[in-house]
């Protein structure tokens, strides 16, 4: 579904990625995981498209991606969250998702009902009713983290990319939203990407994880083997 | 008040402060003399052409700044502005520095029906003329802009206002959004500049781009609100009024003045304008 090959980001002298290939399966949970500045988020910017000007091939479903702006991709199927949530402030948490499902949902994708109908369906999912004609400001933390994955999920993806949904929240709060993306993968047959430190999380999600560290993929493994690696461990914890 | 809702289209919906309203009005206002002059034509068609010169010159400067953002994106107009005053200083053929007299045509008449002339015209004299013309146009701006309120185009802007990245990741055609905005912005304020010819019978770079003109056309949304079409209809008629008291009243150099302190007052104490302050108190009172 997802294929990355030889990508390669600089800023300035400074490498985030450095030759890095991965190729991502229908279906698949994969988590990625890696210390701070590994390049975790430069990665996901370079296939969501926040970042363009890198080297190396990204395609998804047999398309190159190189030449699509981010919101082609998203039109394509890719979609994510952000580490540091970005609601639309002067718009209402209801408001927030008709923006993914008028621009990037084609009518046919919607089913039989409007696209009104449609975010009320996600909201009450993600349980957000309470809050639906509430503007975003007002909210706490783990609406806030919902909110994102809701916005996410309107644009009705192929792949999600989940970038550390759960940073700063409680443990059941976290339980929450790995429900939630469990409950996506299953039902609804949803490719995750799962960017996470929380490693409880991370590996009871994940059936692989690759971890990066400094712009190069030092694991691609199943969870049980990559958290016994000592390229990890080192990574994590130093010599 | 027509330059003040055409800001607000790029300023108020979608965020991007211009403070090159001046290089629009004014490339309109003179694009209006350059048809004049070649093909003595109408002030129908001069409008006409005057907005779809400003049109252009917003895509094309659009096309080449909207990839910048906040502060940069306003320098970047800021300088359009001196470049397009500057071009038409030194450019003869539209009366240079020196400005030109225009000489509006005796008895117009559109498809037979005399427009202007002392009896049996549709206007008896030019000014009736352009001030129908004049709120002719400020209409259709407002109907323009309450459309774009309620449309799909409003709300991407809406959101790209908000956060652009998260606007583009959601499928919102960002850059396309703002060519559009931008396009339809310059565009409205070079008709108005298209008027501008007719309406002083005499045009000169220094006031066809004067920094005042930029400088109303800003600070009037932020004080009535840039929220909705009625912010800078309401900011229009304050400070249009006021200004007009000030000039008559105490000293027309002062207008500037009245515009900044207002400005600054309005920043600072009620961010989002009259529009703001009478939700406040709707809420309050509700």
């Amino acid at each position: 579904m997802l294929k990355i090959q030889n990508l390669t980001k600089n800023f300035g002298g400074f490498t985030a990625l450095d030759d890095i290939n991965l190729e991502v399966e229908p279906g698949e949970r994969l988590g990625l995981i890696g210390p701070n500045g590994s390049g975790k988020t430069t990665l996901i910017n370079c296939v969501s498209g926040s970042i363009q000007d890198y080297d190396g091939e990204v395609y998804f479903n047999q398309d190159n991606l190189n030449s699509l702006v981010a919101h082609k991709r998203t039109r394509k199927g890719i979609s994510r969250s952000f580490q540091i949530p970005k609601p639309f402030n002067s718009m209402t948490v209801k408001q927030n998702l008709l923006i993914p499902l008028e621009f990037a949902v084609e009518s046919k994708n919607l089913g039989s009902g409007s696209i009104e109908d449609e975010a009320d369906n996600i909201i009450e999912e993600l349980g957000l009713g309470d809050k639906s004609d509430q503007l975003t400001l007002g909210l706490t933390q783990i609406e806030m983290r919902k909110l994102e994955l809701a916005r996410a999920m309107a644009v009705k993806p192929q792949l999600l990319i989940s970038d550390e949904a759960m940073a700063g929240l409680s443990s059941s709060e976290v339980d929450d939203i790995l429900a939630i993306l469990i409950s996506l993968n299953e039902k609804s047959k949803i490719t995750i990407i799962m960017i996470e430190h929380i490693m409880r999380a991370v590996m009871g999600f994940s059936e692989r994880v690759v971890c990066l560290d400094a712009g190069k993929i030092i694991a691609n493994a199943a969870p049980s083997e990559v958290i016994k690696n000592p390229a990890v461990e080192k990574a994590y914890l130093g010599e | 008040m027509v330059m003040a809702l055409a800001w607000n289209i790029l300023g108020g919906y979608a965020g991007y402060v211009n403070f090159g309203s001046a290089a629009f009005f004014g490339l309109g206002a003179y694009s209006a003399i350059v048809v004049l002059q070649l093909f003595d034509a109408t002030l129908f068609t001069q409008i006409i052409v005057a907005g779809c010169f400003s049109g252009l010159v917003g895509f094309g400067t659009g096309y080449l700044t909207l990839r910048l953002r906040g502060v940069y994106f306003a320098i970047a107009t800021l300088a359009l502005l001196v470049v397009s005053e500057t071009l038409i200083v030194n450019w003869d053929y539209v009366g240079g520095a020196a400005g030109a007299y225009v000489l509006p045509k005796r008895n117009p008449d559109i498809l037979g029906v005399l427009v202007v002339g002392k009896s049996g015209a549709l206007f008896g004299n030019y000014k009736e003329l352009l001030f129908f013309l004049m709120c002719t146009i400020a209409l259709i701006t407002i109907v323009i802009c309450r459309f774009i309120e309620n449309s799909k185009f409003g709300r991407g802007l809406a959101a790209l206002r908000d956060n652009e990245e998260a606007a583009e990741s959601m499928g919102v055609p960002t850059l396309k959004l703002k060519l559009i905005a931008t396009s339809l912005s310059a565009s409205i304020m070079g008709i108005t500049g298209g008027t501008f010819p007719y309406y002083m019978t005499f045009i000169d770079p220094i006031s066809a781009f004067n920094l005042d003109i930029s400088v109303n056309a800003l600070a009037m949304p932020l004080i009535g609100g840039t929220g909705s079409w009625l912010g800078p209809v309401l900011g229009a008629l304050v400070l249009g009024s006021l200004q007009q008291v000030v000039t008559v009243t105490i000293s027309s150099s002062i207008n500037l003045l009245v515009v900044g302190l207002f400005l600054v007052a309005f920043v600072i104490f009620a961010p989002g304008g009259f529009l703001g302050l009478i939700q406040k108190y709707w809420k309050r009172g509700g």
